[in-house]
């Protein structure tokens, strides 16, 4: 009686067992990946430590960089990176979260469907265009209204790394604001609490993993920024000891140079992209745990 | 396919003396990970008979129904020890599930039809067992759809969206579906439960009908559907078979206390 | 006492907001008031002039290369990978690894990126500065937002839908083919217009993969420069920061076009359900 059973079906397992394989191969790929970036990086950048009798230590606390002499130091950029990624937190991460406030908790509704796609819009924008905006507005304001010499400093890195980040901590924090359950509110505001009591002491408490998750991703982005870097950051080789001081981070040393760069010096620069790739190493295991936190 | 079940290691399994015996289970235990959710189930499930399997939530009726078609491989870390036989054929020792689920047509809880037309829909299965000639799709279209009585109600609109039709239609679209690919066992698990009394009559009406060509094995949490529309039944108590027997004993003289209590409402 | 710091923190909440608006506006409109002026026919479809004047049609046709190369790669593997991670695979150290390795891959820096497209696919597999090196290290840096968006969509088809599948005696494959890959459609298309969104803003990995030629590529081995990395040299080397705001118009148009693209989708899948 069944109409459909006496065909063999060794074909379908086969072809089930293949496709099975295919996809499996697919999802390898990115490990693959990432083990040919990090071999390939770390290859090229530990040679001269391992091979050539460099020191990895005095790499990573010396102050000098001078490739033509052999001498390569970049703890002034890791102090660099290092400034500009904690200063532009320092701007970006109250102005950025207080929107996302804002746009969850008091704003109206039609500034809401306004705002909200135009800072999404913004998180999309590429990033070069803010450094082309930087080195057109901001330092010649710095330049003319602080009376610098050059307008090209610390301080403009801070500042448009902050604006760049900006649109990543609204949208990310926003979204945990929102998840946070209303009965959260509804709890605090029936004991008579105020909305901005409750807002500040419940529901930003509530939606602290989030948060801290939307800060991880911008201090990422402001850490790995290189070409709207480049523009504003003056690109000297000093550590800065005023937010004026023109300086160099790490990721702008490696793009400044690789495209004359060779031997010795060339794999100095993927050594400083080592160090670089550290500094994310650490941030993606801080987010790690914040989100299992978040798990739980 | 990937099978997470384990093959029985013994087969002293001897044929059974009931002839009429389609569907055949001895010793059949099931377990997800370390929880144990079938013991030791053993019944016979006769031809062209409707079976309903009873139980308060959560007493593995359901676990068994997908036992008999192996839907239960889906899921990680799920194995089996003891048999099934359909047809004298230890449905666990071949891995042709393709087979199996062919010859086992089943009906879900909740109407799940695809998102396609309703004629999509039924010819789904035979397009996929190869058929591609345009009038053989038709007739069996037509056939399976007037197999579940919802020829007349469908028939105009074979080539709009089955998402569209109601919910008690699409059941017996779904059950059409079932029949497009010529079962002989059809399993359904609780196929009433998310219908209006209208239209669970009208599916247990085709039940009825059904029963001339196709054994069936009904889990219900209706007692009076069970009462109505089956031939035997069983009663599941803790993942464990209680009581087996015609539905008429079951229901006036059942010989477990459990099951008395259950059948008149005392728990469940 | 208590009124007061409420008005206080809910002035603090609007200044943040309206100079979020400002930042923002001020520069999108920068933007749009220093590029207009060069914004006409030719400069879309003219030819580059390194004196000045010319198109920026040859960026335009590397960018799309670019793009193409690297969703033709990528999407298969990423919707391949989630159909992996989804649907086949089993909870266990394998799908960790590869989850960890989908998520690290998240979090590298572009630079890092281009660095290992320097050493890998420009000088160990003899590329050379070429838009296929570009489009292969573009390919890895999509590939997780390809996948992640593709896993989203396949956890939203109902569980229902492959039961009612497989229970009719068809494979896996058939299933995921016919019925699952088809409902998941709108999901992975909106994954496809992100990774768009992410080739065409990415600058660091294909500057020093792609190299900096300013003619119109002769085919996918020559080096060429995208849109973004000719907004960033123009600044850089010559600080034509008119030129540079008109690419950046263009760019911004893009992006804008796509935003409403994926939005549109996801409310068509919105209302789907």
């Amino acid at each position: 009686m069944s109409g459909f059973m006496e065909k063999s079906n060794r074909r379908k397992y086969f072809l089930e067992k293949l496709s099975g394989k295919l996809f499996l191969i697919c999802a390898f790929i990115s490990v693959i990946s990432l083990a040919l970036i990090i071999s390939f990086v770390f290859f090229k950048g530990f040679r001269p430590f391992v091979a050539e009798g460099y020191n990895f230590i005095q790499f990573l606390l010396g102050y000098d960089w001078v490739p033509g002499e052999g001498h390569f130091g970049v703890f002034p950029m890791i102090v660099t990176s290092l400034y500009a990624t904690i200063g532009a937190l320092i701007i970006g991460v109250p102005i950025g979260l207080f929107t996302a406030v804002f746009l969850a908790e008091i704003a109206p509704k039609p500034i809401v469907k306004i705002l909200s796609p135009a800072v999404q819009l913004l998180a999309g924008i590429p990033s070069v265009l803010f450094g082309v905006f930087g080195l057109a507005v901001i330092v010649p304001f710095l330049q003319n209204y602080l009376g610098l010499a050059k307008g090209q400093s610390l301080i403009a890195v801070i500042i448009v790394l902050a604006i760049m980040m900006l649109p990543t901590i609204v949208t990310v924090s926003e979204t945990a604001i929102r998840s946070v359950p209303q009965s959260y509110r509804e709890g605090s505001l029936a004991l008579g609490v105020s909305e901005m009591r409750t807002i500040f002491k419940v529901v930003i408490p509530a939606a602290k993993s989030g948060i801290m998750a939307a800060i991880v991703l911008g201090m990422g982005r402001a850490i790995g920024e290189t070409m709207a870097v480049i523009l504003v950051a003056g690109n000297s080789l000093m550590i800065p000891t005023s937010l004026t001081d023109s300086v160099r981070p790490l990721t702008t040393n490696i793009a400044l140079e690789m495209g004359y760069a060779a031997g010795i010096h060339q794999e100095m620069l993927f050594a400083t992209g080592i160090v670089l790739f550290s500094f994310i190493l650490i941030l993606n295991f801080i987010l790690a745990k914040i989100s299992a936190k978040g798990g739980q | 396919m990937k099978t997470a079940v384990q093959l029985p290691k013994n087969n002293s399994f001897q044929p059974q003396n009931n002839k009429n015996a389609k569907i055949s289970v001895h010793n059949f235990n099931l377990f997800y990970g370390e929880k144990q959710a079938l013991f030791d189930i053993s019944l016979d499930i006769n031809e062209k008979e409707i079976t309903a399997l009873i139980g308060p939530s959560g007493c593995g009726k359901s676990t068994f129904l997908r036992s008999i078609n192996r839907m239960n491989d889906l899921i990680d870390n799920v194995k089996v020890s003891g048999e099934i036989f359909i047809d004298n054929e230890n449905i666990y020792r071949s891995n042709d599930v393709i087979k199996l689920r062919t010859k086992v047509g089943m009906v879900f809880q909740k109407p799940n039809l695809f998102p396609m037309s309703i004629y999509d829909n039924v010819a789904y299965g035979p397009r996929m067992h190869g058929i591609k000639n345009k009038k053989v799709l038709n007739h069996i279209v037509e056939e399976s759809l007037r197999g579940a009585a919802i020829w007349d109600e469908v028939k105009d609109r074979l080539k709009s969206s089955a998402l569209g039709l109601s919910g008690g239609q699409q059941q017996r679209v779904c059950i059409a579906r079932a029949i497009a690919m010529k079962p002989e066992v059809i399993l359904m698990d609780e196929p009433t439960s998310a219908l209006d009394p209208i239209s669970t009559l009208k599916v247990e009406e085709l039940l009825s009908q059904m029963k001339e060509n196709y054994t069936i094995v009904i889990v219900t949490h209706n007692m009076q559907q069970a009462a109505r529309v089956s031939d035997r039944t069983a009663f599941f108590l803790n993942g464990e078979v209680i009581e087996y027997d015609t539905t008429d004993t079951i229901f006036s003289v059942p010989k477990d206390k459990r099951t008395e209590e259950y059948i008149t409402g005392r728990f469940g | 006492m208590n009124k007061v710091k409420d008005h206080l923190l809910q002035g603090i909440l609007w200044i943040s907001a309206i100079l979020t608006i400002v930042i923002l506006v001020t520069i999108i409109g920068f933007i749009f008031l220093k590029g207009y002026k060069l914004m006409n026919i030719s400069f879309i479809f003219g030819d580059y002039s390194p004196t000045g004047g010319g198109g920026i049609w040859p960026m335009i046709i590397t960018t799309i290369y670019t793009i193409m190369i690297s969703l033709v790669i990528a999407t298969p593997i990423g919707v391949f990978a989630a159909v992996y991670l989804q649907e086949y695979a089993k909870q266990g150290r394998l799908v960790r690894m590869i989850r960890f390795a989908t998520e690290s891959l998240t979090g590298i820096p572009s630079i890092i990126y281009g660095l290992f497209g320097a050493v890998f696919f420009v000088a160990t597999l003899n590329f050379g500065m070429s838009i296929i090196s570009a489009s292969l290290t573009l390919t890895i840096i999509i590939l997780p937002v390809v996948i992640r968006t593709t896993e989203e969509a396949l956890k939203t088809v109902p569980q229902s839908y492959r039961e009612g599948s497989l229970a009719l005696g068809t494979t896996k494959l058939q299933t995921l083919l016919k019925v699952i890959l088809p409902s998941a459609v709108p999901g992975i298309l909106s994954g496809i217009i992100l990774s768009m969104g992410r080739i065409i803003g990415e600058s660091a990995a294909i500057f020093l993969t792609a190299g900096t030629v300013a003619a119109l590529p002769e085919g996918i081995f020559s080096s060429a420069r995208t849109l973004t990395v000719h907004s960033y040299l123009v600044t850089q080397e010559a600080g034509d920061i008119e030129l540079a705001s008109a690419i950046g118009i263009v760019l911004i148009v893009i992006i804008f076009v796509l935003n409403l693209t994926a939005t549109y989708i996801s409310n068509k899948l919105n209302k789907a359900d």
